[in-house]
Parts: C-alpha cells; structure tokens; sequence
C-alpha cells in the first residue's frame, strides 16, 4: 500500500479507535465510600491507545497486507500436515516421556494434566461436532455430570474412583441420551441453544440444591485416586504406593500417576475415535454431518445415530469429569459455567473439526498459552478471547487444516478441510 | 388478583428489555444465518456508556430528569452502535462465506474480549446508580397491597415501543429495510442486483447495536446496578427469545421477549426465584419438541 493511502488508513482507524474508547478508557466511573458513582478521566491512557492502534494500523497497512491478504482463507497445505502421523507420534512420545525429562517439575505436570484435560474433552466433543456434525454448546454439562457423579457416589456411598470411573461415563452417557431425545428433530442453531440451555439448566440445580450437592460451596474432601488400592501418602507404610514399591515417599508420586491416568483415559478417548471412525456406526456419523437427506434416503436410522453420538461424547465428558474431581478434591459449580463449553468448542473448532491431532495441537496452544500470560491476570481473559479472534480470523479452517478421509477409494490423500461439510445437525 | 396484575406489569416490562435484544438476534442471524454471541455484551457496552453519560450529566449538574434520560439514550445509541460496528467488521467480515462454526466461535471469543476490556477498563465491582425517576402511579388497592406503575416501567414500556415503531418503519419502508430484507432472501442474488449488501449487514449490525443499547439504557435505570458480566445472562435469555419466537422473524422476537419476561417473573413470584432461569429455558425446550421453528417461525422447507 502506498504510504498516503497507508496514513489515511490509519487516520481513520484511529478516529474509530477514538469513539470507542473514548468513554471506556478516558472515562471511568468509581464508587466512592459515600456510595455514589463519580467520574474519573485518564487522558493519557486514552492517548496511548490512540497512538497504539495508529501505530499498529500504519504498519498492517505498509508491511503486512499483501502477504495477509493472500494468506488470509488459505488454509490448504498447513506445515503440520505434511509432518502428518510423525508429528503425531512424536507428540505421542513427549507425552509419555514427560515426566521423566530433566526440569520437569511439580508446576509443568500440573500445567500437562490441565492440558490433557482439554485434550480429552476436546476429542470427546470431536465425537459429537467433528464427526456428527451436531453443534453442542453445553459440553460442559457431561463433564460436571461426571464430576458429581464421582464425588457423591464417593461422599454418600464411599465408591473408590475405580468404581466411579465407569459409573460417571455411563450416568454422563444416559444424561447425553436424556438431552438427546427432545433435541432430535432440532437443527443447526436450535440445537445449539437448546444444549446451551441444557448445560444452564444442570448448573443452575447444582448451584441451587444445596442438600444433595452443597450448593455454591460445593463438595470438597473428595478422595484422592489409589494406585489400585495403594494410596498415595508420605507415611511410607507397606500399604502406600511408596511404601510398597520400597521408594522414598515424596508428594511428585500422585502427580506423575494423575498425570499417567489422563494420558491413558485421553488416549483412550482417541483410540475409541479411531477405530468407531471404520466401524458402520463411524461412518453413519459422517454421513450424517454430510447430508442428512440422503443418511434418511439410504436407510440409516438418524435416531440412533445422533443419540449414539450425542452418549459417546458425554460419556467421555463424564470419565474426564471424573478425573477432574479426584485431581481437584473439590468442585464446586463454579468450575463449570458456559465459557468452558466455549473453551472445549473451540478448541475443537481450531484444531481443524474432526482432526485428532488439531485438537491436541489447539489444546496446547489455548491452554498452554493461556497459562503463559499468567501475569497478566485480568488481562489475561482479554488476550485469550483476542487470540481465538485473531485464530479464527486467519485460519477459518483451524491450526490443521488438513486431514485423511475416513474412507477412500485406492490411496488415501490428506485433504483440504474445505471439503469436509460442518454438518447441518 | 392485584399480586399477579403487578407481576403482569413488572414482566412485561422486563420481557420488552429481552424483546429489544432478542431483536438484534434475530435481525443478524436473518441476514447472516449466524448467532451473534457478542450481542450480549454489546447490552452490556451500552449500560455502561448510559452509566458513564448519566454520572456526567447529573453529577456534573448539567441536566437531569427525562431531558438527560432521553439525552443519555442518544449517547448510548451512538457509542454503542460504533461498537456494534466494530465488532463486525473487525471479527465477522473476514469470515463471511466461511464455514457455518468459524464466526460462530469468532462471535465467542469477541463476547470473552468485550467482557475483559470492560473488566480492565472500568472495574470489576458493581455498579450502583441511584433511581433517576422514582415515583409511579397508583393503578389498584388490595387491602394493604398497591399495584403500581412506575414511571420508569411507562418509560420502558414508552420507549420500546417507540424505538420499534421507529425500527418497523425501517425495516418496512425505507430504502435500506427493503435492502436488508433482500439480503435475507438470498444475499448473493441482492448483491448481482445491485444492493450492496457489506453495508446493509453493516448497517444491521449497527441498528441491533443501538437497539441493545436501549435495552441496556433502560436495563440500567429500571435496576440501578450494573456490572460486566449482565451481558451474558441477559445475551443467553435474549437468544432464547428469539429462537422461541422464531428465529429470523422480527415480531417474533418482541413476542419471545415478552414471554420469557412474564415467564420468569411469574415463576419467581408464584414458585422460586432460584430457577427462575429453569423455567424459562425449559419451557424454550418444550417449545421447540412441537414447533421446531418457534412460535412465528417459517417452516424451513428442506431443499435435496
């Protein structure tokens, strides 16, 4: 662009960027102790942001429209598809080394247990908007279901959390079978609100029945998980994991084992994904998301399809829901409001729709780099949300943009995701 | 009798606080078949510019009374909609023509932006504004219960319906209502037509804002207290309107608003105030079992 045209482009970004913050940021209003509201002005602040945007404006404008413009919506050809299985399996690798690589502390497995969290939800909502096609925007509520599930069956009945496990997929299962049945004949947006409304729904009793689930102080002294029996402690009894594997009991045990048992529940999450992807059921899922008029036509029962879809992913939820409570020891309804529903959406939404290493990649990306900006604090929401604009902005199609067709006539090729239909669902 | 003619009042006036977002909804997802998740928090945008404009106004004893209501109301309406404008063009242009989800969660994250600037900009604390009209008049006795009128219901009640005599005399009449139905019908067709339909889904993008920024107006003076966080309840319950009444369709929208308003009035007056948000959302639920297009709702005709 040339400079002038440049100059002016940025002239009127900055009036635009005036009106804006104008009365956000040069104004604000305080309460004083009396109570009363009064006005405080921050010019400069004002001043700054003005400049900051003029700035940055003149720059997209002289430097980087062209090479924007042209990547902007192409999504065909993303680096990390070439890599393919390799990148993959050499995530697959790091994953399972971690704990064992050199300056590995405390902090970083807590930051990969959190990350595989994501990761797990991300390919268990995959199920469901990947592959399925139906838009859920109340994920979340499997995930508390689970995570209730454990801690009340562990508080009143006092199950251990290998029991639980399981309980907590099939009641989050029966739950997405329940949210299932009304919601079949809806479509596209319908249903999007509809399991918005769903997950409001499930917080709002758990926030309100303060008998069964302590209310807004939620349920704390959830027990921890076992080594198969063995707890871990720093007793170092021939009773605890440490004591009966004769090692120095040390509080890393727990963590390196929570951090394992995500792994496997994750991988586990993805190796169901792939191989129901070649079973009948698999393909009926993708058929649907591609055209639901011709699923009807060839004789395959909808129905079944969707509630099958719609259980598999929430028992996913449920069992992730399940780890989270015996990794916190507490929850409380706080934890699952509507923004973690967006967070697991569009994780899987940038992780390129239906692709497994996309949403592992994205799930790093969003949870790794949200935690990067800790100390940013309340600044920190802002650059996240920024991020996800600007991600989808310029990559509409998610990180990996590619992916290999489930069924292909000869030799599989990756494809472009241009060619993969979103669903109507 | 005199208890639920009251709650009759207060839901009403509610239900057209929701009717009025719930129309921005709607008008957007009509022209772009997208759910405009930042709508919400444009309500929010707007009850703050009104709170910033209103402690200007009063405590700088420039005016006070209905002249700087209506006076902040413009105010509002103008800020707002740049906002409103902003948010489309920076987040929703771009990925016009791209897959259904991309501005979807584009919408998401813009709706987590909004909330933050504001959070960072003004405060997390609420904020309170004293009443700005007390006083009512006093429609019925009943023993010791009196059902009133508030003035401030007559001005919300008053002005929305202005401000959707104003917007229906746009959308009907008006060179731009009839090119913004056009692209309703079918964009690309409008455009070979000659319509030019970024700045008609602009212009609607700046219409809704400003329509949410009456709504947050009056959110702000009818309640009094305001944070930065109103935008996601009221954004989620205004959505529910629209699709209740049947996403796409405008009188529908008013309709759904009023519904959801009365609902959970009568629900919190009548059962409990704690699942107030229940009953509405279940009810949405039941709604869409038999009509799955909502009250007002054209049959969507499937097309193979």
């Amino acid at each position: 662009m040339a400079f002038s045209a440049a100059l002016r482009d940025a002239a009127k970004a900055t009036a635009i960027a005036f009106g804006l913050f104008v009365v956000m940021v040069g104004l604000r209003t305080d309460v004083s102790p009396t109570g009363a509201l009064f006005l405080r002005t921050r010019w400069t602040e004002l001043a700054m942001v003005c400049a900051l945007v003029f700035a940055g404006r003149l720059a997209i404008g002289l430097w980087v429209t062209p090479r924007f413009l042209t990547n902007a919506g192409g999504s065909l050809a993303a680096p990390l598809a070439k890599a393919g299985a390799f990148f993959g399996m050499g995530l697959l690798v790091v994953a399972v080394v971690l704990p064992a690589i050199p300056g590995i502390g405390r902090y970083e497995l807590d930051l990969a247990i959190l990350v595989l969290t994501y990761v797990m939800l991300g390919w268990g909502l995959n199920i469901v908007v990947g592959l399925a096609g139906l838009l859920d925007l109340g994920y979340v509520a499997f995930y508390a279901v689970g995570a209730y599930s454990y801690a009340l069956l562990a508080q009143y009945f006092g199950l251990s959390f290998w029991v639980c496990l399981p309980l907590a997929g099939i009641l989050a299962a029966f739950w997405g079978i329940l949210l299932g049945f009304p919601v079949l004949r809806l479509r596209g947006d319908y249903l999007a609100i509809v399991t918005l409304a769903f997950g409001e729904i499930i917080r709002i009793v758990l926030l309100n029945w303060v008998d069964l689930t302590g209310g807004p102080n939620g349920i704390s002294g959830i027990p921890r998980p076992t080594f198969f029996g063995l707890p871990f402690n720093m007793s170092g009894d021939p009773g605890t994991f440490a004591g009966f594997f004769g090692l120095e009991p040390s509080p890393t045990h727990r963590v390196v084992f929570l951090y394992y048992l995500i792994l496997c529940l994750a991988l586990l999450t993805n190796w169901v994904t792939i191989r129901i992807r070649r079973q009948p059921i698999g393909r009926a899922w993708e058929a649907l998301r591609e055209d639901e008029v011709a699923c009807r036509a060839l004789g395959i029962n909808v129905t079944n399809t969707k509630l099958t879809a719609f259980a598999l992913g929430a028992m996913f939820g449920g069992f992730a829901g399940a780890f989270f409570a015996t990794r916190q020891a507490f929850i409380s309804p706080e934890s699952f409001t509507f923004i973690e529903s967006a967070i697991i959406l569009a994780i899987v939404v940038l992780g390129g729709l239906g692709s497994q290493v996309g949403v592992a990649v994205a799930a790093i990306v969003m949870i790794g780099g949200f935690e990067l900006f800790r100390d940013l604090d309340e600044w920190r929401m802002l650059v996240f949300g920024a991020a996800m604009v600007i991600i989808m902005v310029l990559r509409p199609r998610g990180l990996v943009g590619s992916r290999t067709p489930t069924v292909a006539l000869g030799q599989k090729r990756s494809i472009g995701s241009d060619y993969v239909s979103e669903g109507r669902g | 009798m005199a208890y639920a003619l009251q709650q009759l009042i207060n839901g009403v006036s509610l239900g057209m606080i929701y009717g009025l977002i719930a129309v921005g909804y709607t008008m957007v997802y009509g022209i772009i078949g997208m759910i405009n998740f930042a709508h919400g928090d444009i309500f929010m945008i707007g009850a703050f510019v009104a709170l910033t404009a209103m402690v200007m106004l009063v405590s700088g004893g420039l005016m006070e009374g209905p002249a700087a209501i209506l006076l902040v109301l413009a105010i509002s309406m103008a800020f707002t909609a740049l906002y409103g404008w902003t948010v489309e063009r920076i987040a929703y242009r771009p990925l016009r023509g791209s897959f259904r989800l991309a501005p979807l969660i584009s919408a998401i994250g813009m709706s987590i932006v909004l909330q933050n600037f504001v959070q960072v900009s003004q405060g997390a604390r609420v904020k309170p504004l004293e009443p700005q009209l007390p006083g009512g008049i006093e429609l019925m006795r009943e023993g010791t219960f009196v059902v009133q009128l508030s003035y401030m219901q007559m001005l919300i009640i008053a002005s929305t319906l202005a401000v959707l005599a104003i917007f229906t005399w746009l959308v009907t009449k008006t060179p731009l209502g009839r090119a913004m139905r056009a692209c309703e019908q079918d964009r690309k067709m409008a455009s070979l037509l000659g319509i030019d339909t970024d700045r008609t889904i602009s212009l609607t993008f700046v219409i809704g804002a400003s329509l949410a920024a009456v709504a947050g107006t009056l959110y702000l003076l009818r309640y009094g207290v305001i944070d930065f966080y109103i935008g996601f309840l009221a954004g989620v319950k205004a959505f529910t309107a629209a699709v209740l009444g049947g996403i796409g369709s405008l009188p529908g929208a008013v309709l759904g608003g009023l519904l959801i308003g009365l609902i959970e009035t009568f629900w919190s007056a009548y059962f409990s105030v704690q699942y107030k948000d229940v009953a509405a959302f279940s009810i949405l639920a039941i709604v869409l079992i038999f009509m799955p297009t909502g009250l007002l709702g054209r049959q969507e005709v499937e097309k193979v």
